[in-house]
């Protein structure tokens, strides 16, 4: 704690002692994070560059074999290096379902926060209540209510097929499309708040101004409904996104471990795979991934309350 | 657009063509789920499906269940721990970073504080699980410790940002009226602030103990052996043939959280008005 030098006079002093006192009060919670979450952070990078023990765990050696395992893989028997396959093609399906989920999160809930922001203002809590409520709720739970829909025993391919327009089940569950509708389901919430959050301060007489000016609906959609709300639109998609790409529950469930995302081979390396700095190099890489994400998102955000609407 | 359709509703400014049927359909998609889960709870067959009639079975044979019991109540005393300890944290913090000119390092506690809702929970897990692993090999410690420091930390954020919130909006003339009238500063903090505070404290308690209880990744890392919490243990089960036991217990930790919002949603309602 640094306090920056000043000429001695009453009102600075009290202006320190208060500086003082604001740090004390917030130095518990900050010991117990520092403690039990930013500062583990820190380990996981220092066992990225060590080399793993036979039986899990490391040995403290210098290595960047962590890092080269990442991006390539070298045969045991022959010594020949190729690119590693498996591990882009597992960074590629999580970076691809991340998209696509936030896509259809945006496609779903821009409607969704749409309508919620037009209803009356005294139903709009309850609306909005009726998003967040699942959001509270287990998200192991929600996933496996949504195991139960889409497995082959499971409500769609019933009922598909007591109508009789399929005759065997169609295969859903454990493939990327199972993992995307899971990730979706759960996720929707964080699109919709931040969504309405936006929606609810439109000003809509510039949609009455539009429409004097003889615009169609879809051009007041268009020109002016969706860039007023796109501080709302980004923060949505940031929401989504960074938890899609660290998902390691859903895909776990409903990808049933043939279909792995980041998270899934990162516990991977931890447990049978015995091969902890890799698992700590693949750590940093999703974290580096989300961070860019992050970083992404403050640069838009700071353009947009920079410029003049 | 075209001025002799005038069979439609009078014109309005809000509409979108299509955007309640889609919201509907998302409420929709948001419950089916969810109730399909609790409804398949009652069956009375031996798998999830197909439906056999209804009977309570499931939740007896939960009930019964020593593994169950035990991981019930290891959730709750984690929960209830570290719902208490983050929300005291929580309230600190928020005391020593609301109200006050802006200070060296008022953006840093802020990145410090939110930082578990940044950082991936799996890369959290991780760490978690390679120092707590350095700790017990170095001192030999076992125990709930480990699992509580780690709620208690995720939980943070979540208690810190309604007692946040709720500080914003309050009063500060009725402190430094207390003030005034030679209150002291522990006398004004008890009497004035804490009270005002209460509201917040409650939501931000309630929110960390939900937090806590639905944690599934950091639990399932950092858990020694014999130490399932109910969520590890569902997981656990889910890789085995799944009997309607495990909609029961769904449905009753279902029952738990959403009550917990509900009464939060009501007490919020309340206070505002």
């Amino acid at each position: 704690m640094r306090i920056p030098k000043a000429a001695s006079n009453p009102v600075s002093d009290m202006q320190r002692s208060r500086t003082r006192k604001n740090w004390l009060l917030s130095a518990p919670a900050l010991v117990v994070l520092a403690a039990a979450s930013s500062g583990p952070l820190l380990i996981v990078l220092v066992y990225s560059f060590l080399s793993a023990g036979e039986y899990g765990g490391v040995v403290w050696k210098f290595s960047t074999d962590a890092w080269f395992n990442v991006v390539f893989f070298r045969d045991i028997f022959d010594g020949t290096t190729t690119f590693a396959d498996a591990h882009m093609t597992i960074l590629w399906r999580s970076v691809r379902l991340s998209f696509i989920t936030t896509l259809i999160t945006l496609a779903a809930g821009f409607p969704t926060a749409y309508f919620i922001a037009t209803r009356p203002r005294r139903n709009r809590s309850l609306w909005l209540f009726l998003i967040t409520v699942p959001f509270w709720t287990n998200l192991l739970i929600r996933t496996f209510a949504i195991l139960e829909v889409i497995r082959n025993e499971g409500l769609i391919n019933i009922g598909l097929q007591t109508l009789g327009i399929i005759d065997k089940p169609i295969q859903m569950l454990y493939t990327d499309f199972a993992i995307m509708v899971g990730m979706t389901y759960v996720y929707l919430p964080l699109m919709v708040l931040p969504l309405y959050a936006s929606m609810e301060r439109l000003n809509f007489s510039l949609v009455e101004a539009a429409y004097d000016l003889y615009a169609t609906r879809h051009k007041v959609l268009h020109r002016i409904i969706i860039p007023l709300v796109k501080p709302g639109i980004i923060a949505g998609s940031i929401l989504v996104f960074i938890p899609s790409l660290g998902a390691f529950v859903t895909p776990r469930v409903l990808g049933g471990g043939k279909k792995m995302m980041l998270g899934n081979l990162i516990e991977l390396q931890f447990g049978a795979g015995r091969n902890w700095p890799l698992g700590a190099a693949l750590s940093v890489t999703l974290l580096a991934l989300v961070m860019a994400a992050l970083l992404m998102y403050v640069r838009t955000t700071q353009r947009h309350s920079g410029s003049v609407r | 657009m075209i001025p002799f359709i005038k069979k439609r509703p009078p014109f309005s400014l809000k509409r979108q063509p299509g955007f309640g049927l889609i919201a509907g359909l998302c409420f929709v998609m948001l419950y089916a789920p969810i109730i399909t889960l609790v409804v398949y709870s009652f069956n009375a067959g031996k798998y999830i499906s197909p439906w056999e009639g209804f009977s309570l079975q499931w939740y007896v044979a939960a009930w019964g269940n020593e593994a169950v019991q035990d991981a019930t109540m290891r959730s709750l005393f984690l929960a209830v721990q570290a719902g208490i300890y983050s929300t005291v944290l929580a309230t600190m913090a928020a005391l020593g970073t609301t109200r006050t000119r802006p200070f060296r390092g008022l953006m840093a506690i802020y990145a410090m504080i939110n930082q578990p809702l940044m950082v991936p929970e799996i890369v959290t897990a991780v760490a978690l699980l390679i120092l707590f692993a350095m700790i017990k090999s170095l001192t030999g410690i076992q125990g709930m410790f480990y699992l509580v420091i780690a709620h208690t930390a995720f939980c943070i954020p979540f208690a810190y940002l309604p007692i946040r919130a709720r500080l914003e909006g309050m009063d500060l003339n009725l402190e430094t009226a207390a003030a005034d009238l030679y209150a002291t500063p522990w006398k004004t903090f008890w009497r004035v602030t804490l009270p005002l505070l209460f509201p917040g404290i409650i939501a931000g308690s309630m929110l960390a103990f939900v937090i806590s209880l639905d944690d599934v990744v950091i639990t399932e890392f950092i858990k020694s052996s014999g130490q399932e919490t109910l969520p590890t243990y569902m997981l656990g089960q889910l890789r085995r043939v799944v009997t309607p036991e495990i909609n029961a217990i769904s449905t009753v930790l279902l029952g738990l959280s959403i009550s917990v919002v509900c009464l939060l949603f009501f007490v919020e309602r309340r206070s505002r008005k």
